[in-house]
C-alpha cells in the first residue's frame, strides 16, 4: 500500500531530515510529520524539509499517541535509536530514548489502526563482535556474543519489543533495516570522527574488516522501504570489506597500535576531551571487525547499494578532505624516482 | 587495473589533472635529432641521458600546485614486464638488451630491474592501501607478493616438497581439499597451500578454515585471515565453496597438529564430518590429501599441559629444541616431505537431503580418513630416510 501520512522520528538528525525532505518533494504524499524532541533548526539551519510538519515532542510520552491519532499517520520511520551519547545528552539519556521512546511509539502505534507500516532503523551492531563468529553474519546468524553495553544493547532490545509489536500487530508490516556504519559528507558518526583523528589508535595485533554504507545508499533503502512493502529484516551495507589498516591508509593516515587494555582508556579519555565519542562496545568491533551478508536485501529487498564500501571510504575522504599526512602523489612520485635511478644504474652498471 | 581506474579517479577529481606518460616528458627534454646517436652509443652513453631525463620527470611534479593530483605512470609500476618495450625511446637500449638473447647480462639486468619495479609497485600499493580483500579478509596481493615469495624457498630447498596428484585438483569451481594435519605447527597447511598456487596450472590460492583460537591470539588473528584463513564453521565453508573457492579443511585439528610424537602418521578422529556435510550441502568434490614430512619438523616430546591450561593454549609443545634454544628452537628440522593429492570424491550424486543424514556422513568421513591413512602408509614405505 502506498503511504499517504508519514510519521519520521529523529527528524533533527541528519538521517532523519534528509528522508523527511525526501518523502515531502514526494506529491503523493499527503502529509509529513517529523518528531525530535528539538527543532531541526537548531542543529543545522539550513535543513529545509520542505513541507513537512514538524512537532516538537519527546517519544518517551504518552503525547506521540496523540500526535499519531490526530494526524492519522498510516507509515511510521523510527529512525531515532540513537548511536552517540554526546549526541542524546548523556548514557541514560540515550537509553531512555532508545528503548523507552521506542516502547512508547510501539504502543501508540499498537493503539492506532490507521497505522499499517513500521520500518524502523537498527545497527548491524547487534551481531556483536567476537573471534567465534563467522566471517559474515546473515539476518538469521545467532551471534555468539551479544553486546552487553551501550547502543548495541539498545538495538538488541528495541529490536526485541519490535518483534514483539510484530507478533501483536500482525496486519502492520514490520520492516527492520539494520544498518552497517554509515559514511557521508555530511554523516557525523563516531566512525567518522575516529577517522578524522591525524593519527589513528588502533588495537596492536588486530585487523578489523569493517563495512561501510554511503548515506546516499541509506537514504534510498529508507524511502524503499516506506514507500513499498518489504515486511522483514535486511542487512544493509555496501559491497566488499576494508580492512582498517587499509582504510587507515587510504585515507593517508599513521596509524598508532596500542596494546587492548590501553586503548580502553585512551579512548576514556577522548570522549572525556569529547575528541571522539568511542564507546566501550566498539573496542571489540576495533578489534575483531564484523561484516555482513546483503544477499536478502539485494534479492528481496530489491536494492542494490550504489556505493561499494571501498567506493564509501573513498568518498568520505574527498568529501572531508581529510589532511593527507602521507601523500598518495608523493609515494607515486618516490616509487618513480626510484624505478628512473634503477634504470640508470642498470644501464650503467654492468659495462 | 587498479592503477588505470585510480587515473580516471584523479582525473576526473581534478579537471587540470595532468597525465604525464613516461615517454613524453623525455621527448619534451631531449632534442630528437640527438637520440637515434645514443641509441647508437654504448651503454654508458645511454645512461647520460637517461639521468639528465630524470629531474626533468620531476619539475612538472614539482611545479604543479600542491594536491593537484599528477599521475606518474604507475600503469607501468604495476605490470612491470609488458611496459619495458614501451617506455621512451631512451630507454630503447635497454629494451633491446632483454630482447636480445645474445645478450644474457642485459637478460638478467631486465629481470632483476622487473623484479625491484614490481617490488616497489608493491610497497606503494600497501603504502597508499591499493588493493582489494574479499569479504573473507583474504589479501591476495599480500599472500602473492610477500608470503609466497617468502616461503617459496622453505618450500622448495629446505623441506624439498614433492607434490603429486596436482592434476586431482579442479582447475575452477569448489573443492574441498581435506588433509592430515601434523607438525605442532600448522606449516603443512602453508606448505600445501604453496603447492596449489605455485605448481598447479590454475595457480589458485587455497582457502583455510581454520580454529577460533587463531582468530583471537594477537597479530595470528589478522594474519590468517590475510592469507586466507577462515573461521571453520559451516556457514563459512559453505559460503566459500558455493562461491567456487578451493577450500583446505584439517579435520582432525588441534588432535591432529599437537599430537606427541609417538602417534606420527596415526590419524586421529576426524571432527564431527562437518567438512563432509559442508561438501555435500554444496555438491562440490573432496579431495583427500596426505602430507608426509610434517609430523618431523618438531617433534613433540612432552606437552607442558598445565602452562598451556593457563595460558588458554589448546597445548603447548616441548620439543627437542623448544624451549631449550628459545626462539631458534623454532627453526623447524629439515625433513623431507611428499604431498599427494588424491582422486577426488564426488558429491553431487547424493540427493539434497543427504546432508542431513548422519549415516552417510559417517561412512563419507570414515572413507575419506581411511584413504588418507592408507596413502600416509605408501608414502612412508617410499621414503628412504627422514631427511632424504
Amino acid at each position: 500500500m502506498r503511504p499517504r501520512r508519514v510519521l519520521v522520528t529523529g527528524v533533527a538528525r541528519p538521517l532523519g531530515a534528509q528522508v523527511a525532505a525526501a518523502l515531502a518533494a514526494d506529491p503523493d504524499i499527503e502529509a509529513v510529520v517529523g518528531v525530535d524532541t528539538v527543532s531541526p533548526d537548531t542543529i543545522d539551519p539550513d535543513a529545509d524539509l520542505g513541507r513537512t510538519r514538524f512537532v516538537r515532542a519527546d517519544i518517551r510520552h504518552p503525547l506521540i499517541a496523540k500526535v499519531i491519532s490526530t494526524t492519522e499517520i498510516d507509515t511510521v520511520l523510527h529512525l531515532n535509536v540513537i548511536a552517540t551519547p554526546l549526541g542524546a545528552g548523556g548514557r541514560t539519556a540515550m537509553k531512555e530514548t532508545n528503548v523507552i521512546g521506542t516502547m512508547q511509539l510501539l504502543a501508540a502505534c499498537q493503539k492506532a489502526r490507521s497505522v499499517t507500516k513500521l520500518v524502523v532503523k537498527s545497527t548491524t551492531s547487534i551481531y556483536g563482535s567476537s573471534p567465534r563468529d563467522p566471517a559474515l553474519f546473515t539476518e538469521d546468524t545467532e551471534p555468539r556474543a551479544l553486546p552487553t553495553a551501550g547502543y548495541a544493547k539498545d538495538a538488541v532490545e528495541v529490536e526485541g519489543y519490535v518483534r514483539g509489536f510484530g507478533r501483536r500487530r500482525p496486519d502492520i508490516a514490520v520492516t527492520v533495516l539494520r544498518f552497517t556504519n554509515v559514511l557521508g559528507p555530511q554523516v557525523d558518526s563516531p566512525l567518522a570522527r575516529y577517522l578524522d583523528l591525524p593519527v589513528v589508535p588502533t588495537v596492536l595485533g588486530f585487523d578489523p574488516r569493517i563495512q561501510l554504507l554511503h548515506s546516499e545508499d541509506a537514504l534510498a533503502v529508507l524511502m524503499r522501504a516506506t514507500r513499498e512493502d518489504h515486511a522483514g529484516t535486511f542487512n544493509v551495507a555496501g559491497e566488499g570489506v576494508l580492512l582498517l589498516s587499509q582504510a587507515i591508509r587510504r585515507a593517508g593516515r599513521p596509524g598508532l597500535p596500542v596494546p587492548f587494555p590501553a586503548i580502553g582508556a585512551l579512548g576514556g579519555a577522548a570522549r572525556r576531551l569529547r575528541l571522539v565519542d568511542f564507546s566501550a562496545e566498539q573496542l571489540d568491533l576495533l578489534a575483531h571487525g564484523r561484516a555482513v551478508d546483503t544477499t536478502r536485501l539485494t534479492t528481496v529487498f530489491g536494492y542494490r547499494p550504489r556505493y561499494s564500501t571501498v567506493e564509501t571510504f573513498d568518498a568520505f575522504v574527498r568529501a572531508r578532505e581529510l589532511r593527507f599526512t602521507v601523500d598518495r602523489e608523493l609515494v607515486s612520485r618516490i616509487e618513480n624516482g626510484l624505478l628512473g635511478s634503477l634504470r640508470n644504474r642498470c644501464l650503467v652498471g654492468p659495462s | 587495473m587498479g592503477d588505470r581506474d585510480e587515473n580516471k579517479q584523479d582525473a576526473g577529481r581534478a579537471g587540470d589533472a595532468q597525465i604525464i606518460p613516461l615517454n613524453t616528458d623525455g621527448r619534451a627534454d631531449g632534442a630528437p635529432s640527438a637520440r637515434p646517436v645514443r641509441r647508437r652509443g654504448s651503454r654508458a652513453q645511454a645512461g647520460v641521458p637517461a639521468r639528465r631525463r630524470a629531474p626533468a620527470r620531476d619539475q612538472p611534479a614539482q611545479g604543479a600546485p600542491a594536491g593537484d593530483p599528477v599521475d606518474m605512470g604507475p600503469p607501468d609500476a604495476d605490470h612491470p614486464v609488458p611496459a619495458q618495450p614501451g617506455d621512451g625511446p631512451d630507454l630503447a637500449g635497454g629494451g633491446d638488451d632483454t630482447d636480445g638473447s645474445d645478450n644474457p647480462t642485459g637478460a638478467a639486468i631486465g629481470e632483476l630491474e622487473a623484479a625491484l619495479a614490481g617490488m616497489l609497485a608493491f610497497l606503494r600499493r600497501r603504502i597508499t592501501g591499493d588493493y582489494v580483500i574479499d569479504e573473507h579478509g583474504f589479501d591476495a596481493d599480500l599472500t602473492e607478493h610477500l608470503l609466497a615469495p617468502l616461503l617459496r624457498p622453505v618450500y622448495r630447498d629446505y623441506f624439498r616438497v614433492e607434490t603429486r596428484g596436482l592434476e586431482n585438483i579442479p582447475d575452477t569451481g569448489g573443492a574441498l581439499v581435506v588433509a592430515n594435519h601434523s607438525g605442532t605447527l600448522p606449516v603443512d597447511a602453508l606448505m600445501m597451500a604453496m603447492a596449489i598456487l605455485d605448481h598447479h596450472p590454475a595457480h589458485r590460492n587455497l582457502r583455510m578454515l581454520a580454529a577460533d583460537l587463531v582468530f583471537a591470539v594477537p597479530f595470528l588473528a589478522p594474519f590468517a585471515r590475510k592469507i586466507g584463513n577462515t573461521l571453520a564453521c559451516q556457514p563459512d565453508a559453505e559460503r566459500l565453496l558455493r562461491a567456487g573457492h578451493l577450500v583446505g579443511v584439517w579435520p582432525e585439528g588441534f588432535k591432529g597438529v599437537g599430537k606427541p610424537f609417538r602417534d606420527r602418521y596415526t590419524l586421529q578422529r576426524f571432527g564431527r564430518g562437518g567438512f563432509v556435510s559442508a561438501a555435500l550441502r554444496t555438491g562440490v568434490p573432496i579431495i583427500p590429501c596426505t602430507v608426509v614430512g610434517a609430523e618431523e619438523i618438531y617433534p613433540m616430546i612432552g606437552n607442558a599441559r598445565s602452562l598451556a591450561r593457563l595460558l588458554g593454549l589448546p597445548y603447548l609443545p616441548i620439543t627437542p629444541t623448544f624451549p631449550w634454544l628459545g626462539l631458534l628452537g623454532l627453526v623447524p628440522l629439515p625433513s623431507k616431505w611428499f604431498i599427494e593429492f588424491g582422486e577426488p570424491v564426488p558429491t553431487d550424486g547424493y540427493p539434497p537431503e543427504a546432508a542431513d543424514d548422519p549415516m552417510l556422513v559417517f561412512e563419507l568421513t570414515d572413507s575419506i580418513r581411511e584413504t588418507i591413512q592408507h596413502t600416509l602408509y605408501s608414502l612412508l614405505m617410499q621414503r628412504r630416510s627422514v631427511f632424504f
